[in-house]
């Protein structure tokens, strides 16, 4: 393991809650819906996470919580079960229901797995309703993902035959290059969860082999491995090294030569390589400070200092799981400092006296630090874009060397006007 | 419980956020759960502030709870108190908070600071932003300006003749997140300053706790948005005597009666009467022969108490419109839009749930929608041309250029957002009537654009173009297939390059390799 500094912070932060997920989640299960069941404050955070304005009605919602509610508890699971029945009468086509827990919905104890289980008695082979917490106390925003596949592996029948299943949700494009590229390596049986459809699950047991596109799976991969799954050792697919890495660990699994590997995806590698170099110019030597929030925060860290040659001044990471990092954290340069948690202000401290060349951040720090000069990238792009995979590392390295040349350009005078 | 897909209010202690982040040298506590900030990008990327809101999240988790939340409490109190040096702290608790009953508020009273403290509770399952925003406004005055109270005298709206200066008024109401506020207020500053009247404090937008303390300067108040400052002009009223004006100066009429009442509250003798017509387009552009079209143009209204009742006015009575549906989210004000949709003869609609606006707005069958951004999106699904009145804010209404909706300039503004939506629809029409003449390009793009109709025609002509590649390229199925999957609005160019790369490369076909071998190329 490289000599990698590791600190704790605690104190206010600005982070999302699980309760963002959504955002990503419904759009990959089409035939699910989202039910928070939470305060007005959920309702508002999320449409303000995620544009829900253009939806003629979107997959997702909120039970809002109210006095009469908070009195008695009978009373809530009463009203619960009205507002899914409306629903349901609502949304037909809906097969999948997450019942998503809250803050208040958790403090007030309102046991959402009890109502999950009366009601797929009463809408049995109907709706099948799942529940998971993402509550801001509990989870931070890519951590609801984590909580949703989680639930979902109870449901996830036992199946001895041989296969990769990767987990963590993709973008589908990048997904159908992952799965073409395996097919070639010589992987068939290949499965995805969460899936496109979500009656569309996959069966696991002692011969499935589970590679992580995420890094922010920590308690599904411990359910995995209790059905039995073997779970592949590998870094992230960011970057050609993350992807390349990531290639060949799942091909070591299935058996597969190394030089078949590098046959398949050194084409691959050429022509991403030959992408990256613009982008690489821009980045090369500025100096990088991450902000902790989606989690992808080390695997980036390490892209951009391995592949753009970027200076890492801090890394933040909302929490750490060194076990599922391990490989990405051995790739990590000497003395990098990471950070888990935060004190928001102590932290923006930091990042004042370091002087770096672009923060990747939340959209609530952003504005307010390219006011005072600095450079920023929002992280919430990174969850939305498709960023995984070989042929798309130029494309993740443009987020980063986009605001960078925006501010070259608008500094700069190179007409000459009359 | 309540079913809610989207809200057009947000949560009480976002209302003191738009306070607190108005302001000056005021800081907020607010004992919250991690998430909770996200209503930091509210005011960063909407309204595009250049500074965080003055705010510290407590952030609290899970395992805090079995022990001491009031020590977390405090200690934050305390951190913040140091680093930002307020000169007024507010303390309050957002909705999970609430249940834990810790009572920030009285923590931090206890704890020996000198400066003034307002305790705000917001109760959070009952209560929505506009709310919030009012009460936090009103305790705040109330608490620095109670040692006052007993003191003063009542303000007679005649002191300034005693004191023998022009007279002084204050605006109160206007805040971030408000719409066109920090338009509106230079707009009404402008037309007091010509009527001879100067203002004293603008609050809470740009205000600090000495402006506040010093609102009693004043000889009476203007309410510029019930929602924001009724509670506080009330108190005002009560405590110092300072009346404080009930017109809402959106549209001519309501403009020079606006002027009027502040001469009368004044008893100030009111000397360019005959000038306050022409003083605005609105009534000449409202009147010239073109707007002839503009008659009886069935218009549906939705969208904050405010707004709503005065678009009412100005549709019916200023553009000759016929109001068809008028209704309000602010429960709050729901008596007054009720009586103002008695008088047009209809009936309000009062809701929280924009699935129910757009219902109404189906069975209305208007011509013209004005509402806020969600009635826009209804409306652009329905067909139908929308100007956007009211929040809730959208980066859109944050425009760069000066565009009040109060007041002489704020008349202009408004015929030209309502009018050119309408001529737009015009044109609409005649699209549609002329599409068959040779003039027109196959897939002329409406405004209202992506209707599923027209989103049919592009993916028409895409597949046309596809089979008809001109140097006699083969898309294979591969090739199409992840074409389809690159998103429509850079389809075009994706497959304009990947042609010019097979060309170069001399490929007679493209697959989905050759697709991203461009792409590499290209990047």
């Amino acid at each position: 393991m490289s000599k990698v500094e590791f600190n704790k912070e605690t104190g206010p932060r600005e982070v999302f809650c699980g309760l963002t997920s959504i955002v990503w989640l419904h759009r990959r299960m089409p035939d699910a819906f989202f039910l928070v069941v939470g305060s007005r404050t959920c309702a508002h955070l999320i449409q303000s996470a995620a544009g829900v304005m253009i939806f003629a009605e979107p997959r997702f919602g909120t039970a809002i919580l109210e006095e009469k509610d908070l009195a008695g508890l009978a009373d809530a699971h009463e009203e619960l079960d009205r507002v899914v029945k409306d629903l349901i009468a609502r949304r037909p086509e809906i097969k999948t229901l997450f019942l998503v827990g809250s803050c208040p919905s958790e403090v007030i104890k309102l046991d959402l797995a009890t109502v999950a289980e009366k009601l797929n008695k009463r809408f049995l082979g109907q709706v099948r309703f799942v529940n998971y917490s993402g509550s801001g106390i509990e989870t931070t925003f890519t951590q609801g993902e984590d909580g949703a596949l989680k639930a979902l592996i109870p449901l996830l029948e036992s199946s001895n035959e041989e296969k990769l299943l990767l987990v963590g949700t993709l973008a589908n494009n990048v997904e159908d290059r992952f799965k073409k590229i395996f097919r070639n390596l010589g992987i068939s049986n290949i499965e995805s969860f969460p899936p496109r459809q979500s009656t569309d699950l996959p069966k696991i047991g002692k011969n499935t082999k589970v590679l992580l596109t995420q890094p922010y799976l920590s308690d599904t991969v411990r359910d995995l491995k209790h059905r039995g799954c073997e779970i592949i050792s590998a870094p992230f697919p960011l970057g050609i090294e993350g992807s390349t890495k990531w290639f060949l660990a799942a091909s070591k699994a299935f058996n597969i030569s190394e030089l078949k590997v590098h046959e398949i995806i050194s084409p691959l590698i050429n022509r991403s390589k030959l992408a990256l170099e613009s982008h690489k110019e821009i980045l090369k030597g500025k100096r990088l400070f991450l902000l902790p929030e989606s989690q992808l925060e080390i695997s980036l860290a390490r892209f951009l200092h391995n592949e753009c040659e970027m200076d890492l001044i801090e890394v933040g990471t909302p929490y750490l799981n060194k076990d599922l990092m391990k490989e990405e954290i051995n790739l990590l340069p000497d003395n990098t400092k990471i950070v888990e948690g935060q004190h928001v202000e102590k932290q923006l401290d930091r990042v004042r006296e370091s002087n770096p060349d672009l923060v990747v951040c939340g959209m609530g720090l952003a504005n307010p630090l390219e006011a005072e000069g600095i450079s920023t990238k929002w992280s919430i792009e990174m969850v939305f874009s498709p960023i995984h995979g070989i042929d798309q590392a130029a494309d993740l390295a443009g987020l980063f060397s986009k605001p960078l040349r925006r501010n070259q350009i608008l500094s700069s005078k190179t007409l000459v006007t009359h | 419980m309540e079913l809610t897909l989207w809200t057009y209010e947000g949560p009480p202690h976002v209302g003191a956020m738009r306070i607190a982040s108005s302001m000056k040298d005021i800081h907020y506590v607010l004992h919250a759960p991690q998430g909770d900030t996200y209503a930091d990008l509210l005011f960063t990327m909407i309204e595009r502030r250049g500074q965080r809101p003055p705010v510290t999240y407590t952030t609290f988790q899970a395992r805090d709870l079995g022990g001491d939340t009031a020590e977390l409490v405090k200690k934050n109190i305390k951190e913040a108190v140091d680093r930002f040096k307020p000169k007024t702290l507010l303390v309050g608790e957002s909705c999970t908070a609430e249940l834990i009953q810790d009572q920030p508020g009285a923590l931090a009273k206890g704890m020996g600071f000198d400066m003034p403290i307002v305790n705000l509770e917001l109760p959070a399952y009952s209560k929505k932003e506009n709310w919030g925003a009012s009460e936090t406004f009103y305790q705040l005055t109330r608490t620095l300006l109670k040692e006052k109270v007993s003191s003063s005298e009542k303000i007679s709206p005649l002191r300034w003749k005693e004191l023998g200066r022009r007279p002084k008024v204050n605006i109160l109401g206007p805040s971030l997140l408000g719409f066109r506020c920090r338009d509106d207020v230079i707009e009404i500053q402008r037309i007091l300053s010509e009527q001879g009247i100067d203002t004293n404090v603008v609050a809470p937008l740009g205000a600090s706790p000495e402006d506040i303390e010093r609102l009693t300067d004043a000889e009476i108040n203007i309410c510029l948005y019930q929602e924001i400052a009724e509670a506080s002009c009330e108190w005002l009223k009560r405590n110092f005597g300072m009346e404080y004006t009930n017109t809402i100066p959106i549209g001519i009429k309501n403009t020079i009666e606006f002027i009027n009442e502040v001469h009368e509250k004044l008893d100030l003798p009111l000397t360019n009467k005959e000038e306050l017509e022409n003083k605005s387009k609105l009534p000449w552009y409202s009147k010239s022969v073109d707007s002839n079209y503009l008659t009886g143009k069935r218009v549906f209204i939705f969208g904050d108490g405010t707004h709503a009742i005065a678009a009412a006015k100005i549709a019916k009575e200023e553009l000759g419109f016929e109001v068809v549906g008028l209704g309000t989210y602010s429960r709050e004000m729901a008596r007054q839009v009720r009586a103002t949709a008695k008088d047009l003869d209809i009936e309000a609609l009062i809701t929280n749930n924009y699935l129910e606006v757009e219902d109404a707005m189906k069975k209305a069958a208007p011509e013209l929608v004005l509402g806020t951004q969600m009635e826009r999106h209804s409306a652009k699904r329905l067909g139908i041309p929308c100007s956007v009145i009211s929040t809730p804010m959208h980066v859109q209404d944050v425009p760069a250029r000066y565009s009040p909706q109060m007041g002489w300039e704020g008349a202009n503004v408004i015929f030209d957002d309502w009018v050119h939506p309408l001529m737009m629809g015009l044109e609409e029409h005649l699209i549609d009537m002329f599409k068959h003449d040779f003039e027109f390009v196959d897939g002329h793009q409406s405004h209202l654009g992506h209707t599923a109709t027209n989103k049919n025609n592009i993916l028409n002509s895409d597949e046309k173009k596809e089979k008809n590649s001109k140097e006699g390229i083969i898309w294979t199925e591969s090739g199409r297939a992840e074409l389809t999957k690159v998103p429509f609005f850079v389809r075009g160019k994706v497959k304009t390059n990947t042609e010019k790369y097979a060309i170069l490369r001399g490929i007679p076909e493209i697959s989905d390799e050759t697709l991203y071998d461009a792409k590499a190329y290209f990047n």
